[in-house]
């Protein structure tokens, strides 16, 4: 007797457990229909590497601004924090969704792949902005700058401050930092050949830490007493040293520029202590991302060769690596620095 | 016949060793006699209200409401991908939540389950580089899980040391030899037959491969916790492990048992993580221990031991990541979803609380 309440027991648990999975497996036949829109309603989904961060924002903000002028449905979605695989379920969602095109900002350009590929599968145009994956996982890759238009941008601020003649120093991140140290080498070659007259006296590596940064400022400044500029091509470098600076006797007197971002330099380009840095704009860079996935949705432009039209931005090509560039680095002065927020 | 003190669910087993601890978890029991005259409390309701009015019948109709509410409003939810996608992310909770359920039943708890998916992440990374076939670094992954899990469990039952003071250090211990073999790189260059397996579904259906894996190895866990005696002890050891040992039962050695499983279930889940992301890296899976207890715990297992189900544990982790699927694909932000996670699990634990007291009541009129 009580074998069988024991069995009715298990037997309503195995009912409820099959209809579970019957529920959760049917609709097999009803499909998750595509919505392939004919022309005009695209829907773009824009994943940036987490959510409440200012730059991806500003980036999503030209984004659905871009949607906004071809007309489509922008979406954005994204993870809390910025782990390597907290984006997947995202992309998963939008393969269910099937969505026209996924706008993505990678936070790890393997762990994401797979599940790139599987929303390619059932028709969604992949687009990476920002991030890069693996070529293989996406159509596009929205690049913000080369590195050598990296390198190019900084040394033509700091010489046209410094006057073309004199010691500067660069304040790195880490000794050992990759993009950094390939920005320096093209720095170097530039200044070699176009600025004879200026001088690299040090590069010193505030390891990306406010205190470090801040530390090794002061040690430039003690160390040459005829230094004219520092460049830092970080941010976390160059709002720590814009920091010493404008504390100091040094302040308008040694000329600072670098890779910053608007919202830690706002107050040092207010007070004179940092004339003008560079950066892309993340708001254009958003604005392409989307028009390169409507390109895309649309069949306008397809791959390597190919040219599409960019709203506002003008008409860009994808080159042979799937890549589109955006352009040259944005510089950020008194002027326009109050037109941005992150 | 009389066996029924050995019966197949918690409940039952809560009624004998209740009895043995004096009471002191006799909460909510009421009275039933079988033929040797001893009495069991579970036995006395109608069976209706046995099985309906239990934590897990309720958070499996709770699963069953939200698919259904899901399948009629939230577009694309009947699509067979997702399916798919929400039973292949889940995969790796559901299978840590099986040693976790019996560890938090013996009253202990293990933080480290994560930190062990990291650490075994990395050693199959680093094996695959190393150039070992991939079955013999699976195997070393798993090993180091249950070395892992050993470490745990010789400090928690041989030095005496609380699981939660243990786990909480070992949970930094492994996460950082994780980290700090592999640094701030990862290794994707896996064999594509593994990790091709992990995204292949049974045939016909959209049901992830891995699945089967599961079933097997929660049949085993079910069996072992609801029909052996050692899976009984289990209980007996979460209500009072004094009275547990003047029965008979190894304590230390049962608990120091179910850390090494848990340790090596965790290592296999890591290689599935790796796979499945097709990246070894030492902060795979970082945060999960919290999951997995979450879901554990919505499931009706009680924290404070000796009480739960597999079938309810299953089920929560099923409800939490089937909400989140739903969630996700009506458009709703993460944070809001984490919010609503949390708010399940408060209203979860506040209702069997609430429930207890009422069975007290019902059980003691004296008494307030």
């Amino acid at each position: 007797m009580f074998s069988m309440r024991r069995n009715a027991r298990i037997g309503a648990v195995a009912t409820a457990a099959a209809t579970a999975l019957l529920l959760a497996a049917c609709g097999g036949g009803s499909g998750g229909g595509e919505d392939t829109a004919d022309g005009g309603d695209l829907s773009v989904t824009f994943l940036p590497k987490n959510l409440g961060n200012p730059y991806f924002d500003t980036s999503n903000a030209g984004g659905e601004a871009a949607v906004g002028e071809f007309g489509g449905t922008f979406a954005e979605v994204g993870p809390t924090e910025a782990s390597p695989t907290s984006q997947v379920s995202f992309i998963e969602t939008a393969a269910q969704q099937a969505v026209d095109a996924l706008v993505v900002s990678a936070n790890d350009p393997e762990a994401i792949c797979d599940a790139l590929n599987e929303a390619s599968g059932v028709g969604v145009k992949i687009v990476t902005f920002d991030s890069d994956t693996n070529p293989d996982c996406r159509d596009v890759f929205v690049n913000q700058a080369t590195a050598e238009g990296i390198a190019t941008a900084q040394v033509d601020l700091i010489t046209e401050q410094i006057g073309d003649e004199g010691q500067i120093a660069v304040l790195s991140a880490s000794a050992n930092a990759t993009n950094q140290n390939a920005w320096i080498e093209l720095m170097k070659a530039d200044l070699a050949a176009n600025h004879p007259d200026v001088e690299l006296v040090e590069v010193a590596y505030g390891d990306d830490d406010d205190q470090t940064s801040f530390d090794k400022t002061a040690a430039l400044l003690q160390t040459y007493p005829d230094l004219k500029g520092i460049v830092s091509p970080t941010t976390v470098g160059i709002a720590a040293a814009a920091r010493y600076l404008s504390t100091s006797e040094y302040q308008g007197k040694v000329a600072l520029t670098g890779l910053g971002t608007p919202n830690q330099m706002r107050e040092y380009v207010k007070d004179g202590t940092v004339e003008a840095f560079a950066l892309w704009n993340p708001e254009d860079l958003g604005y392409l991302a989307a028009y390169a996935a409507n390109a895309l949705a649309t069949g306008e432009a397809s791959g390597p060769g190919d040219s599409f039209e960019a709203g506002k931005l003008g008409t860009f090509e994808i080159d042979d690596d799937g890549v589109v560039l955006l352009g040259d680095p944005y510089v950020f002065d008194a002027d326009n620095i109050d037109n941005f927020d992150f | 016949m009389t066996r029924v003190s050995t019966g197949s669910t918690g409940e039952v087993a809560a009624g004998t060793a209740g009895q043995s601890a004096a009471g002191q978890a006799a909460a909510g029991q009421g009275m039933a006699a079988d033929a040797a005259g001893r009495v069991y409390t579970a036995h006395s309701r109608p069976l209706w209200r046995r099985v309906l009015l239990t934590r897990e019948a309720s958070i499996i109709g709770l699963l069953l409401a939200v698919l259904a509410v899901a399948t009629l409003t939230v577009p694309n939810f009947d699509s067979p991908l997702t399916t798919t996608f929400l039973l292949r992310e889940i995969t790796p909770i559901l299978l840590v939540a099986l040693p976790m359920t019996l560890v938090i039943i013996t009253e202990e708890i293990d933080l480290s389950v994560a930190s062990v998916i990291g650490l075994s992440s990395v050693v199959v990374g680093l094996c695959v580089q190393a150039g070992w076939p991939f079955p013999s670094a699976m195997a070393l992954a798993v090993a180091v899980g249950a070395v892992a899990g050993a470490v745990n469990g010789a400090l928690v039952t041989f030095v005496g040391l609380p699981s939660l003071a243990v786990t909480i250090g070992t949970l930094a211990l492994f996460r950082g030899i994780a980290v700090g073999l592999l640094g701030t790189t990862a290794i994707s260059d896996l064999p594509e037959f593994w990790t091709g397996l992990t995204r292949q579904n049974i045939p016909g259906t959209p049901v992830p491969l891995v699945m089967i894996l599961f079933v097997v190895l929660a049949l085993a866990c079910a069996v072992v916790l609801h029909f052996t005696p050692v899976g009984r002890s289990l209980y007996a050891i979460g209500l009072n492990k004094e009275a547990a040992a003047f029965s008979g039962i190894d304590v230390g050695l049962t608990k120091f048992w179910l850390f090494v499983t848990s340790g090596a279930v965790s290592g296999f889940a890591g290689v599935y993580f790796t796979l499945l992301y097709s990246n070894a890296r030492g902060d795979n899976a970082i945060g999960m221990e919290l999951q997995v207890i979450a879901a554990v715990l919505l499931g009706g297992v009680s924290i404070f031991g000796g009480r739960g189900a597999l079938h309810g544990v299953i089920a929560g982790v099923l409800l939490i990541g089937v909400l989140g699927s739903a969630l996700r694909l009506s458009g709703v932000t993460s944070d809001l979803i984490t919010i609503v996670t949390g708010l399940l699990l408060i209203a979860s634990v506040t209702s069997a609380r609430a429930l207890t007291w009422l069975h007290q009541r019902r059980a003691r009129p004296g008494r307030r």
